[in-house]
């Protein structure tokens, strides 16, 4: 059991958590994941590590209530308690030092981006996040992220706070020249057709361009498979290979076609959720 | 040994065989010769004294066929279902050769049985209702609690060190619980194995990844422990390479299996996780996984279940009893038959499974007969889903953050196979994790002779005797 410790609510349907998990904030680096279940008869379902302190012995984690589970955990409390949490899981990301470093967060993607571009802030590289969201309401850990990154751009689709558009313009942009100048690698973390957009739009400059894929996942310990995603022309799984990966290289036809496997199982249920009220059920 | 019959069992979980009643068990055990030289035993890979425990029961002493069975094998509820009996102990037991063999198998079942039904605190007379006081200064770490884990722990707890389990799974047991369906081993005698152990003092601790949440070299270090023992097993599924594997409705024998028996996936909705089956669902492979993934795809309502095997029904590694319930649950077989490629529609969900007829050549490596296409042979089974067990590896993450272990090209590690020692000094291992995927009882009793060597090998760094 993993008492949570401290809950935000960062938007209507993105919740902040952090937790005591001893073992894993010290082994945790940036990039890296868990796996949590929320209650007895719960699923398995990973979850970026978005903060880790080793001194105080918790993560961070940030949750956007998109399916049963997900709900179930955006309804538990401080002082409350989560069943089951291991990892870290995965491997760090690995950014050779010395370069400038652009980060682009779509949506709670922001928040899987934190302590990556805060690590790379210490140890004195250049770095730069992108974050994008709808509107400004929508936006994730701006202040954080302004601390853990020398430069933060801002886009919205509308336009309420900073660069007008999508992150991957505003990529674009910077590739081509514009302050704060090129990058010499890209880390993104958000939705997959954002990720995808962004290997599209690094893909002809070559700029070294990681994607953090969240495939479905039972184990997270390379037992089961199901996360597995072709890059280049290997299968890889992404909870022991990856989850990183050559943004270039992966097939995100085949791994959006993959996410979309449960849909129906998910939408019942999200269905049972809500007509049986059944979220307290830790 | 009474079963249900298929029709009855073959759209729930519970389990097929019966098992004997007191009669009928002391029936059989009467059949036992109790042969001066009892070969038997020594196709048990952990030498219960089989003719003993056998007589035991004929004699209505039930504590004293219980005791027998439970020195020798720790987990004698579970090896009575799982194990493969035809290959081992009752293959050669004297009365194979004109009549069929004694049922070691079943009566092992049934003692176990018996055992669960009495008060723990009688259990093999030991007194196991408070966990007994380490007697032993040192502390054994124990990695992975499946069945090789669970017997090292179990038999060094009963030396008298004290031992911590850590299992990567949010529940104990390995292959057992996630592995091996409700049908063949229900749930609760795995439970009641496992508070059998934590009751002798075992100290299981679940969520906890070795070489991701801590390092070999910590367990040593920073908790202090003087040996470890690795019984990670052998997870890592194996796929074909063919093209389509990743449509969707392909799944490893091991998301499969896992989705149903660790997550419940057939409760779904009450329990959260999901499986999505079709109405026909093909197995690749013929050993025990790929029985326990066909039987398990009718249970959770497929109407067709098909295992597709490029040898023929000779090579199946799967125990005769499995591919006989298989049968007679209207599995269909398709021997000689090898998946080349898996079809799917614009949607990349599986609509098919390309296969071409095989036909018998001369042996290979494995001294069984190569399989060879027949030319022009090509045809299409029409399917909803594909699981492949076509066999699993051991598990790298391990390997990847321990200096000092050697393993084979497989990814095997390399131990001696009367201790498992392995190449670094304290570091036991044994089960699947060394030798590629095998039995239950194959790793128990690698279990159970690292448990003797990390005793030696403690008693030796303190100077002690016994
Ligand atoms: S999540 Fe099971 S192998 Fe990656």
């Amino acid at each position: 059991m993993y008492e949570i410790l401290e809950k935000h609510t960062l938007t209507p349907i993105t919740k902040l958590f952090r937790i005591k998990a001893e073992l894993i904030a010290r082994a945790a680096r940036p990039g890296q994941f868990i796996i949590l279940r929320v209650h007895e008869a719960g699923e398995r379902i990973p979850l970026t590590i978005a903060d880790y302190d080793s001194e105080t012995g918790t993560i961070t984690i940030v949750v956007q209530e998109v399916g049963a589970t997900t709900r179930r955990l955006g309804a538990l409390e401080e002082g409350e308690y989560i069943l089951d949490l291991v990892g870290p899981l995965g491997n760090p990301i690995d950014i050779p030092e010395g370069g400038h470093i652009v980060g682009v967060g779509g949506g709670f993607g922001a928040a899987a981006l934190l302590c990556f571009m805060r690590s790379a802030t210490l140890r004195g590289d250049r770095t730069t996040t992108i974050v994008g969201a709808r509107n400004k309401d929508l936006l994730l850990l701006v202040d954080e992220l302004r601390i853990a990154s020398r430069n933060l751009e801002i886009c919205t689709d509308d336009g309420s706070t900073g660069f007008k558009g999508f992150v991957t313009e505003r990529l674009k942009q910077m590739i081509d020249g514009d302050p704060p100048g090129r990058p010499d690698y890209i880390v993104a973390i958000g939705p997959m057709p954002m990720m995808r957009a962004v290997a599209e739009t690094t893909r002809e400059s070559e700029i070294p361009t990681l994607v953090s894929m969240d495939p479905i996942m039972v184990d997270g310990t390379g037992m089961c498979g199901g996360c597995r995603v072709t890059v280049g022309d290997t299968v890889k799984f992404a909870c022991v290979d990856g989850p990183c990966f050559d943004a270039h290289q992966v097939d995100f036809d085949e791994a959006i076609r993959r996410t979309k496997t449960y849909l129906r199982e998910q939408e019942t249920a999200c269905k049972r959720l809500e007509t049986e009220g059944v979220i307290h059920a830790s | 040994m009474p079963e249900r019959t298929p029709l009855d069992r073959v759209r729930d979980f519970f389990e097929v065989n019966e098992g004997y009643r007191l009669d009928h068990a002391a029936f059989e055990a009467e059949r036992c010769l109790r042969c001066q030289d009892p070969v038997c035993i020594e196709g048990c890979p952990v030498n219960i004294p089989i003719p003993d425990f056998i007589h035991a029961i004929a004699a209505h002493n039930m504590p004293e066929a219980a005791r027998l069975l439970r020195t020798a094998n720790p987990l004698p509820a579970i090896c009575g279902r799982v194990c493969p009996q035809e290959v081992q102990c009752e293959m050669l037991c004297h009365m194979t050769n004109r009549f069929r063999p004694v049922a070691i198998g079943a009566l092992e079942r049934f003692v176990a049985d018996w055992e669960r039904d009495q008060p723990v605190e009688q259990i093999s007379g030991e007194s196991t209702d408070k966990p007994a006081r380490p007697a032993r200064k040192e502390k054994v770490a124990v990695i992975g609690a499946g069945p090789a884990g669970l017997v090292c722990a179990g038999e060094l707890a009963r030396l008298g060190y004290s031992v911590t389990v850590y299992e990567g799974l949010h529940a104990p047991g390995g292959v057992l619980r996630y592995g091996i369906p409700e049908f063949r081993l229900p749930k609760d005698i795995l439970d009641w194995e496992i508070d059998m152990l934590k009751r002798s003092g075992v100290e299981i601790v679940c969520n906890v990844i070795i070489g991701k949440t801590l390092t070999l070299d910590q367990l040593f270090d920073e908790f202090g422990f003087s040996a470890v023992f690795i019984g990670s097993g052998a997870g890592l599924p194996q796929f074909l390479g063919i093209p389509g594997e990743n449509l969707n409705g392909v799944l490893s024998a091991n998301e499969f299996l896992t989705r149903i028996n660790l997550m419940r996936a057939y409760a779904f909705p009450e329990s959260d996780t999901p499986l999505h089956l079709g109405k026909r669902v093909a197995v690749i492979g013929a050993g025990n996984t790929a029985m326990d993934a066909v039987r398990s795809s009718l249970r959770m309502g497929a109407e067709e279940g098909h295992i597709v095997y490029r040898r023929s029904e000779k090579e199946m590694t799967a125990r005769i009893e499995e591919h006989h319930h298989a049968i007679e649950e209207g599995v269909q077989f398709h021997w000689l038959t090898n998946p080349i490629e898996i079809l799917g529609d614009d949607e990349g969900w599986v609509t098919g499974l390309k296969c071409v007829r095989m036909e018998l050549g001369e042996p290979d490596e494995s001294g069984r007969a190569r399989p060879i296409p027949i030319p022009d042979s090509e045809f299409v089974l029409p399917m909803d889903n594909v699981v492949l067990a076509v066999g699993t590896t051991p598990n790298p993450l391990l390997v990847k953050s321990a200096a000092g272990l050697e393993t084979t090209p497989k990814g095997c590690f390399v131990a001696e196979e009367t201790s498992g020692r392995t190449t670094r000094r304290r570091v036991y291992a044994g089960g699947d994790a060394v030798t590629g995927a095998a039995t239950v009882i194959l790793a128990a009793g690698a279990g159970k002779r690292a448990a003797e060597a990390i005793h030696a090998d403690l008693n030796e760094d303190a100077g002690r005797e016994d």
